[in-house]
């Protein structure tokens, strides 16, 4: 293959300084897990495993992470069943105000959090809800649909109908067409989007710092502690998150690669 | 549109939609519901917001339905530097993240191409920052940078571009991904010099996903908070849009000031996404 590069060293050494870049706050993070700091964790002062023996050893800090988990995990069941269910009706039917809904469940994506933020709360105050948990819960779901829907729509576009076409040739009722396999065939998809809604729920903090009254979630709490110090223990719950998930990622990269290594030599 | 991006490589089948108006009401229906009673009902409810009155009789955040509108008024003359601010940040961090990222994801999408491992490894590093909080990430940025830049229009522009890099480098990487090579080569064949070839093919080939990485990086960027807060990478002099519009609402509880402002913050960004994707030719996208 002829050369395409533009100017052979640029292109590499542009990346690699973005990637430190983007890589030295998580070492960063991760680093201070071990910080032998006491309350403030702002300064290196030495090395020590106490933090890691007692990650709810800081008050409030467990809570917080158990509130975000309880979060994202509703959020991301209700988002992922309700956008499944649009994201199948968008792709496979024709209906009135088609593209009517689809700017509809687009616009959240283009809307910065603190409207969306503000309206929810301005809402809640108007229907006299107390916020809480229940209100963070409603506010994760309703941005974690948007999401769900463009995941799992690129989905569906990509199935192939042949596949479904001669299960119904074969006289497949169409609950078992469905279930037997366009539902087989989406799951990776659904999948996916259910990690990314759970990712932005557990993640998400301007949303909910608007819509959670006296609740804690554990972004919430990293931010009002930030003032007067976050404890290593938020470093070591966020190190267990971030080694977690990336060995997760990791094992479905090698699978996947070996899976098409296989259908490769077949 | 922008976030469709993210699956340039999958190929759409034609599937010719079906008449079948029940099933997708069925479908439809609960989804729907949620998200006019907690997005368009809401949206409705800031803006009537923005037009009330502080109630007569009342104390601090009551307030009566009113057609005030000479709140937006009050709102753009009091908040006017850091509406402007605002802009100023999102767009040079825009700017900056663009040109940190699209080398990164030229190098992903094109350079590494014919190495699926080193591919899978760069891909995992760009997502990897979705995994750690970003606020302990951005809090880690206050103690790694000299203490006599924090709180400068610098650490807080940095602060922006560093959040939103792989926001700008994954649709751009899947624009770049599903560029055909032989196109470069012909190019190339064609005695053109890399760089003619650069400006005149692969550029032209990914705007699609560099127009998706920057409105998803742009937009949040302008209402952001966390960057330009006191406590992360800001003082009181880069106070921006998102600050302004959080202290009135949830401590001062003025909240036909907040929601004035949170309007005038959308419209800002609908006049520049829309002048954007207009002259970048990338209506399609939307």
């Amino acid at each position: 293959m002829k050369s395409f590069s533009l100017g052979k060293a640029f292109v590499p050494v542009v990346s690699a300084i973005t990637l430190i870049f983007l890589l030295t706050p998580i070492v960063h993070v991760i680093l201070f897990s071990f910080n032998d700091a006491g309350r403030s964790n702002i300064l290196w002062k030495g090395f020590t495993l106490d933090n890691w023996q007692n990650p709810c050893g800081a008050p409030q800090v467990c809570t917080a992470f158990g509130n975000s988990i309880l979060v994202g995990v509703v959020a991301t069941v209700v988002a992922t069943v309700l956008g499944t269910m649009i994201a199948l009706a968008l792709v496979r039917y024709r209906f009135k105000f088609r593209s009517t809904i689809s700017l509809l469940l687009f616009t959240p994506m283009a809307t910065p959090e603190v409207v969306l933020g503000a309206g929810l709360a301005a809402q809640f105050l108007l229907a006299g809800v107390e916020k809480g948990i229940g209100t963070i819960i409603l506010a994760h779901t309703m941005f974690c649909i948007s999401y769900v829907v463009v995941a799992v729509k690129a989905r569906v576009a990509s199935l192939n109908p042949a596949i479904e076409e001669a299960g119904r040739d074969l006289y497949a009722p169409p609950s078992q067409v469905f279930w037997r396999i366009t539902f087989p065939m989406l799951l990776p998809g659904i999948i996916g989007a259910a990690l990314l809604s759970f990712a932005l729920s557990f993640d998400d903090f301007i949303i909910t710092n608007f819509n959670s009254g006296t609740s804690t979630t554990f972004p919430k709490f990293i931010y009002v502690s930030a003032l007067k110090g976050v404890p290593a223990q938020a470093n070591v719950l966020a190190s267990i998150v971030f080694i977690s998930a990336l060995l997760l990622v990791i094992i479905v990269q090698v699978l996947n690669i070996n899976k098409q290594k296989r259908l490769a030599r077949q | 549109m922008a976030l469709t991006a993210f699956s340039a490589n999958t190929k759409s089948v034609d599937q010719a939609p079906k008449k079948k108006g029940l099933i997708a009401l069925v479908l439809l229906a609960p989804g729907i519901a949620y998200m006019l009673l907690f997005f368009v009902a809401p949206f409705i409810q800031l803006i009537l917001t923005s037009l009330q009155a502080p109630d007569a009789g009342g104390g601090i955040g009551q307030y009566v339905s009113a057609m005030q509108f000479s709140n937006y008024w009050t709102a753009i003359q009091e908040y006017w530097p850091q509406i402007t601010r605002s802009f100023i940040y999102a767009l040079s961090a825009t700017l900056i993240g663009l040109l940190i990222s699209y080398p990164l994801a030229y190098l992903i999408g094109v350079k590494v191409r014919s190495k699926p491992m080193l591919q899978g490894v760069l891909l995992i590093l760009v997502i990897a920052p979705f995994f750690i909080s970003f606020l302990l990430r951005t809090l880690a940025w206050k103690s790694l940078l000299p203490s006599e830049l924090v709180g400068t229009h610098f650490s807080v522009i940095l602060g922006l571009v560093y959040n939103f890099i792989p926001f700008m480098v994954l649709p751009m990487y899947a624009s770049l991904q599903a560029l055909d090579l032989r196109l470069v080569e012909a190019g190339s064949d064609l005695y053109a010099s890399p760089l003619t070839v650069f400006r005149r093919v692969t550029l032209p080939l990914s705007i699609p996903g560099v127009v998706s990485g920057t409105l998803l990086s742009f937009i949040p960027m302008a209402g952001d908070y966390v960057s330009a807060s006191r406590e992360f990478l800001g003082s009181t002099e880069t106070t921006m849009i998102g600050n302004v519009i959080e202290s009135n609402f949830l401590q001062t509880q003025n909240y036909p000031m907040a929601a004035s402002l949170s309007i005038v913050l959308m419209v800002i960004i609908l006049i520049i996404v829309a002048t954007y994707v207009k002259k970048s030719g990338a209506e399609d996208l939307l």
